[in-house]
């Protein structure tokens, strides 16, 4: 019988030695290479971490390997950043050569540090989700092989942190990355009425719509969607897969760009979106792959120095991002949802 | 039988970044269901469009969640994903594990389920993608007797996560992976048996590079800061200025201009009363720059993503708070009691916290929780004179005609 509410292991026994010693007392870090951490205690103890890329949806044999590899120069320590990167936790100087030519030798990817393309965050896609309108680590795999030169280097403005969701309920953190993936549903769901009257319990088909646009159909024992007030999230299909949100036509992808979490020089912002719309190109999604990466070399080309993708766009206009990018602007890049008018220019101020 | 070639996902087998097809074909050796994952997935590369659905409600005895049931929409063709559930473990804090611990994950997974895993979820639980409905107990009561517990799922408290903090960071506030334990453990409850509206999120950043990204991600965003001035050590100053042009790199990105760097004395001088804490400087020079030594947390509420009412990042209600293990966080436990209570009185069905608060009004929300309102909490006053007055202000602010008080 399993023991109820015990909660998550205790951190204190995944600890290494040097850190339970250096704990709440380390003086500054540095990052020697890209990829390579070097924090520094009041004692004078040094703990390099060293970051390897994952395509976060791992095998346990992938699990199992790292674990090899963290017994042989890291006394087993290591863990998982925010991002989905593994950090190998060093407390042996000595020992960091011989991981980094392990790593090199086992084809790791090292990198992910400073002003640098970390892993993108995302979702499971067509992997695993029911409302996916793209697959997210397909996507990934794709924009990170075409930006890795940008990964094990660190020769960014500052640092880029992408996220990637693969419906508009946007899970992950997209909403406020530098550069955010997104796919869309554009059409609502189709109506199956036969899986309907088989068996979905309407009132809570009915209940599950966001913005009440699913009313019940008595006559036809089924529901009617209201088209104009759908949002696309595909809530419905959750309750019954009666109601498909999938469209292979019409599902896509959004970019959106410049937003941000940390509030270091400016506050956190929002992601705002800049491409409506690129087709679902599997495997490898040429048209996200380079819209991305036009933007990234775009900002390359014209941020100051530690300027992130939104505080560089803030600065010269996002008119001026327009006509520098060379992307169309339409009326799908006006907002005309609930906060729309924080958005809309009351300024006889603006640039071309 | 299934077509057993990939070569849609085998295109994703090329190039530098480490690969998940791989991962899905290395599982695959030992499970049958992650074999069948891989030709249902190419079936979605070629058709553009998924083919999971939900279909129905999977757990374990005594909890209300953890488990998020996935079904197949072929179950026929499928009969090895037919049922491919998700199980959500609670991850220590800051990921930070030993190798024992990892390889017991992984044991028990390889005898009951897929072998896939993400490392981890977007809330930060340990991922188990893919398991029959037959095993999530024997699953879940293995997990329990090696030291393991489900995640969160449904209308509860998210499971939390935190930054590296103290663990390994020069900037924590405060102890970012005792709160994250210390926390969790206290709302078990909360976590385990689904009972509000909608689901709710605590995440802790140790300082405000706020690294989990609490404010764009959490209902609750715990973010370290402090109350005095930030210490300089001008030696160190001078060994930056020697390599480094601190007055452009640092003093003109300052949001305030509350730095000025004297190039004569190569000194480094703060006006603490300007200074907003942004961390920029001390994110330039480690080594010069350290937060002040009155050390707590800001705590913001309402963050959540787009759907329904657009996406929302906390606001400020509380803008410092000590958040000590010795007091047990007695103060932002009591906080949060506060703020779920009337969130569960007033909230719908499906509502974020901060959609209620909107939707109500956020006077009536810092009412409610008992929370004075400060001006820290918003970036400016109203613009309308649209007040809702209650009797208590009119019997304190109104006046008689021959001048006396009410």
């Amino acid at each position: 019988m399993a023991i109820l509410d015990q909660g998550p292991p205790h951190y204190k026994k995944m600890l290494p030695p040097i850190i339970e010693e250096n704990y709440g007392k380390w003086k500054y870090h540095e990052i020697p290479r890209p990829g390579v951490l070097k924090h520094v205690g009041e004692s004078g103890a040094a703990l390099y971490s060293v970051r390897v890329g994952t395509p976060r949806l791992v095998s346990i044999d992938f699990i199992r390997d790292v674990c090899v590899i963290a017994d042989e120069y890291c006394d087993g320590y290591l863990r998982w950043t925010t991002r989905n990167n593994v950090e190998f936790l060093v407390s042996d100087e000595a020992k960091l050569n011989p991981l980094l030519q392990k790593l090199e030798a086992e084809g790791y990817s090292v990198g992910g540090t400073g002003r640098s393309v970390s892993n993108i965050v995302h979702t499971q896609g067509w992997v695993h989700c029911h409302t996916p309108a793209t697959d997210a680590s397909g996507v990934v795999k794709a924009v990170m092989d075409d930006l890795y030169e940008y990964f094990n280097t660190m020769k960014l403005p500052a640092k880029l942190k992408m996220g990637l969701a693969c419906c508009l309920n946007m899970c992950g953190a997209a909403h406020c990355s530098d550069i955010a993936i997104v796919g869309v549903h554009r059409t609502p769901p189709r109506i199956n009425h036969e899986v309907i009257r088989k068996g979905t319990e309407i009132p809570s088909l009915v209940a599950s719509c966001p913005t009440g646009a699913i009313r019940p159909d008595p006559k036809n024992k089924s529901v009617i969607v209201n088209e104009d007030k759908c949002m696309y999230c595909g809530n419905c299909y959750t309750m019954s897969p009666a109601m498909e949100i999938y469209d292979p036509k019409n599902d896509g992808i959004a970019i959106l760009i410049g937003g941000k979490t940390s509030n270091a020089r400016t506050s956190p912002s929002f992601s705002r979106m800049v491409i409506p719309f690129l087709p679902n190109t599997a495997p490898r999604w040429p048209e996200t792959t380079e819209a991305i990466r036009k933007i990234l070399e775009l900002w390359i080309a014209n941020a100051n120095d530690g300027e992130r993708v939104g505080e560089w766009v803030e600065r010269i206009g996002w008119e001026r991002f327009f006509t520098l990018a060379e992307l169309p602007f339409s009326d799908m890049l006006i907002d005309d949802y609930i906060f729309s008018r924080e958005t809309f220019r009351t300024s006889a101020q603006f640039k071309y | 039988m299934t077509e057993k070639n990939t070569p849609l996902l085998d295109e994703l087998e090329k190039g530098k970044w480490p690969s998940f097809v791989t991962e899905i074909k290395r599982a695959a050796v030992k499970s049958e269901a992650a074999g069948e994952l891989l030709q249902v997935l190419e079936r979605s590369y070629k058709e553009r469009r998924g083919h999971w659905k939900h279909g129905g409600i999977v757990g374990v005895r005594g909890y209300g969640g953890g488990v998020i049931g996935r079904y197949v929409d072929e179950p026929q063709t499928y009969p090895n994903v037919a049922e491919f559930h998700t199980v959500r473990l609670l991850q220590p804090s800051g990921w930070f594990y030993n190798t024992k611990t990892l390889r017991t994950v992984c044991d028990i997974w390889e005898k009951y389920g897929s072998g896939l895993t993400n490392m981890h979820g977007s809330t930060g639980d340990i991922i188990l993608l893919g398991c029959k409905t037959e095993h999530i107990q024997p699953i879940f009561d293995e997990f329990s007797e090696a030291g393991f517990d489900l995640g969160g799922s449904g209308s509860c408290l998210r499971t939390p996560n935190c930054c590296v903090g103290p663990g390994r960071c020069e900037h924590a506030c405060y102890d970012t992976l005792e709160a994250c334990y210390n926390i969790t453990n206290e709302f078990m409850d909360e976590l385990h048996r689904p009972m509000w509206p909608y689901k709710s999120k605590i995440k802790f950043s140790g300082c405000a590079n706020d690294c989990t990204s609490s404010i764009a991600r959490s209902d609750c965003s715990v973010i370290g800061t402090w109350r005095d001035t930030l210490r300089i050590d001008q030696e160190a100053v001078k060994e930056y200025a020697a390599k480094m042009n601190i007055k452009a790199a640092v003093c003109d990105k300052c949001p305030t201009s509350c730095l000025t760097f004297n190039a004569e004395t190569q000194e480094l001088s703060v006006v603490g009363e300007d200074c907003t804490r942004c961390m920029h400087c001390i994110n330039v020079m480690p080594k010069a720059i350290q937060p002040g030594k009155e050390k707590g947390a800001t705590i913001l509420i309402g963050g959540k993503s787009t759907i329904v009412q657009s996406a929302f990042m906390s606001w400020v209600i509380v803008p410092f708070m000590k958040m000590e293990a010795e007091d047990d966080f007695a103060e932002f436990k009591d906080l949060m009691r506060r703020i779920w209570e009337w969130w569960d009185e007033h909230g719908k069905s499906r509502e974020r916290i901060g959609e209620t608060i909107y939707r109500l009004g956020m006077t009536k929300f810092l009412n409610g929780i008992e929370v004075a309102p400060v001006p820290q909490m918003v970036f400016r006053p109203r613009a309308n004179p649209y007040v809702f007055w209650n009797q208590d202000d009119l019997d304190r602010s109104g006046t008689a005609l021959d001048g006396s008080k009410l």
